[in-house]
């Protein structure tokens, strides 16, 4: 049962074209990298999937929902209820502490929870960092600290724009290894990267290329070899 | 369960809202200090606005008496008269009330005016008297004080004495006898109804008016030489009151006091309602002027504010803030800056306004409970007045935009 699907979507600013004519269909529980060189088109299409933007022309039917002809303000209830959002430079509000960035994703969706904004810091491994604030915390913990958030009111869909681009190995690991836990939950995993590494730990990997999908590559048969492989080089 | 969902929701916003405030305190200290620097200007405005009539009523209240009460008719005015006169005047209002009684007497067998009076509430009334020497006193009843044009003609000088004499009350001034010395001539005299006594000059007055050809003495003093009860035939009041405050005044005394007739001195009063009525629209100007450049200041600043943190306004509406709530959150820090930067101004605003009072007046003045709200009040509607602007242009950030960066 898809959860996703785009349908002859198109997004153009003026002369240009960022999407052509993209379908896509991403079932629940399916973990998928976009790649793809600059310009392709990868983060227009992660706006236009995570609710920020919306399609030219085509549909967008996100949990059985046609998202493409919803206003701004049910765009921002959608992504509030179905999306959680992982951000390359992280972006935690510099004066909240680790906990407190978590509870604010809370508050904007239902009720701020710090007992279970602490949980969710702890399955990331970050209960002892809880009180520290985004200054405090390293690169990767800031991203875990990000995850966390994204996570904290089980959306349907996590969206990562380039999660690891601004990470070291050791802790692109971390993070990748989280994914795998999430991906083992059940939880929809939609990521853009650059990072071949990444992309190829992925189910599944689909290719843009001036706004188009070029490539649609099924990993299911590497993507356990890929994670061990992945897991082992950031242990090393 | 909707109310502990509502208050756990509260409590995240003023947590977010204090958070910022206390974490990004160094940002947000030349806001506070531009509320601040307007609520001390407003409030001590506001302060010596209200404080200006008593302050200027008291300063005019040098230039003399500004309420002339007289006796309705032939009568004079007696103490109990006089006591309801201040009683309805009211003793915080009375800057000086002295009765007076004037008393012709000879001096070396020529007739000069004795003043008698309350010395101490004279001085009130008449601060702008030059006295060489200094001032009589109720306790010792002997010093008097001589009019500059007496003493010129009498050759007086302080410490000198000098001896009156004059007939007591009720009785009749009998020419002396030529074929009588003048000792025996005296001896007469004291044996009928007359009096002398010898009196000693503690200090010469100059006003450059009619005063200077006058003898002060206690009041007390002089019904007791004359052999009288207390007998006013004019009382001098100088009171706290505007024009209108005074009209009513005398119009009361009129009415409750009908043996009483008071004058109010026009002139006096209407200078002090015309330059109170300048100072206060001098001191509304300024305070006008005070409050648009505060708030061009907070305008300002809530515009910085709102740029600088586009980034975290845009990561909230990523986060499915609605526009209503992170512009609330913002205007809630708002409301903080006003409140702290206005209980701020409301103690400078009194310190400044008692320097000014002081150095001005020389007088201190009076802190009015009322002006805590009020300034607060006003400076948290004006920040949030002067954030409305800023604020809204929270609607204007697109999340997918600004957190890419472009």
């Amino acid at each position: 049962m898809p959860i996703l699907e785009l349908n002859n979507v198109s997004k153009i600013y003026g002369n240009l074209k960022a999407l052509a004519d993209i379908n896509l269909s991403v079932n629940a529980g399916d973990w998928l990298s976009i790649m793809g060189p600059s310009g392709s088109g990868k983060t227009t299409m992660i706006n236009i999937i995570g609710c920020m933007d919306t399609p030219s022309t085509g549909s967008v039917i996100l949990d059985g929902v046609d998202i493409s002809k919803e206003n701004a303000s049910s765009l921002t209830r959608i992504r509030r209820d179905k999306i959680g959002l992982i951000f390359q430079q992280f972006h935690l509000i510099s004066y909240l502490t680790a906990v407190e960035n978590v509870m604010v994703a809370q508050y904007y969706h239902s009720m701020p929870d710090e007992e279970e904004a602490l949980e969710a810091l702890a399955k990331v491994g970050l209960a002892d960092r809880a009180r520290h604030l985004p200054a405090q915390l390293s690169g990767g913990e800031q991203q875990r600290v990000c995850i966390a958030r994204a996570l904290i009111n089980s959306p349907q869909i996590l969206l990562g724009d380039e999660p690891t681009g601004n990470l070291d190995e050791e802790n692109e690991g971390i993070v990748v290894d989280i994914f795998r836990r999430l991906h083992d939950e059940g939880v929809t995993i939609i990521i853009v990267t650059h990072d071949p590494e990444v992309g190829d730990v992925a189910q599944r990997k689909i290719i843009l290329e001036h706004g188009r999908v070029i490539d649609d590559i099924d990993q299911s048969a590497t993507f356990g070899e890929a994670l061990k492989l992945k897991s082992k080089e950031s242990r090393a | 369960m909707v109310n502990s969902r509502h208050g756990s929701r509260k409590r995240m916003y003023w947590r977010m809202v204090s958070s910022s405030l206390i974490r990004r305190a160094s940002r947000l200290i030349i806001a506070v200090l531009a509320i601040a620097i307007g609520a001390t200007i407003l409030s001590g405005l506001v302060t010596i606005y209200y404080d200006i009539p008593e302050q200027l009523g008291r300063e005019f209240r040098s230039y003399g008496a500004n309420l002339i009460v007289l006796p309705r008719g032939e009568s004079k005015i007696t103490r109990e008269s006089m006591r309801t006169l201040r009683e309805l005047v009211g003793d915080s209002r009375i800057v000086g009330m002295a009765p007076y009684r004037y008393q012709t007497v000879k001096i070396n067998e020529q007739p000069y005016i004795i003043a008698g009076t309350d010395l101490d509430q004279a001085k009130n009334n008449s601060p702008f008297w030059y006295i060489e020497g200094e001032w009589g006193t109720h306790e010792d009843t002997s010093r008097v004080m001589v009019g500059h044009e007496i003493a010129t003609t009498l050759g007086l000088n302080l410490g000198d004495s000098f001896m009156v004499q004059g007939v007591r009350y009720g009785g009749q001034a009998e020419a002396s006898r030529q074929d009588l010395s003048a000792e025996e001539n005296m001896r007469r005299d004291s044996a009928r109804q007359n009096f002398h006594r010898t009196f000693t000059v503690c200090g010469i007055v100059t006003t450059g008016g009619a005063e200077e050809g006058f003898i002060f003495a206690d009041i007390d003093m002089l019904d007791e030489l004359i052999g009288d009860t207390f007998r006013a035939e004019v009382i001098e009041c100088s009171v706290v009151a505007d024009a209108n405050e005074l009209s009513a005044l005398s119009g009361k005394i009129e009415s409750d006091i009908p043996e009483l007739m008071p004058r109010a001195v026009r002139r006096l009063t209407q200078s002090q309602d015309i330059v109170l009525g300048k100072l206060q629209a001098l001191v509304l100007l300024v305070t006008v002027v005070v409050l648009i450049i505060t708030m061009i200041s907070v305008y300002t600043t809530m515009m910085a504010m709102v740029a600088e943190r586009r980034r975290e306004i845009a990561l909230k509406k990523a986060l499915g803030a609605e526009n209503r709530l992170v512009m609330s959150e913002l205007l809630g820090e708002g409301v903080m800056l006003g409140l702290i930067g206005g209980a701020l101004g409301v103690y400078l605003g009194f310190e400044f306004a008692q320097r000014v009072s002081l150095n001005v007046f020389g007088r201190a003045i009076n802190f009015q409970p009322a002006l805590i709200p009020a300034t607060i009040a006003v400076f948290i509607a004006i920040t949030v007045l002067a954030s409305i602007i800023p604020v809204r242009k929270v609607m204007d950030i697109h999340p997918a935009i600004v957190l890419k960066g472009e």
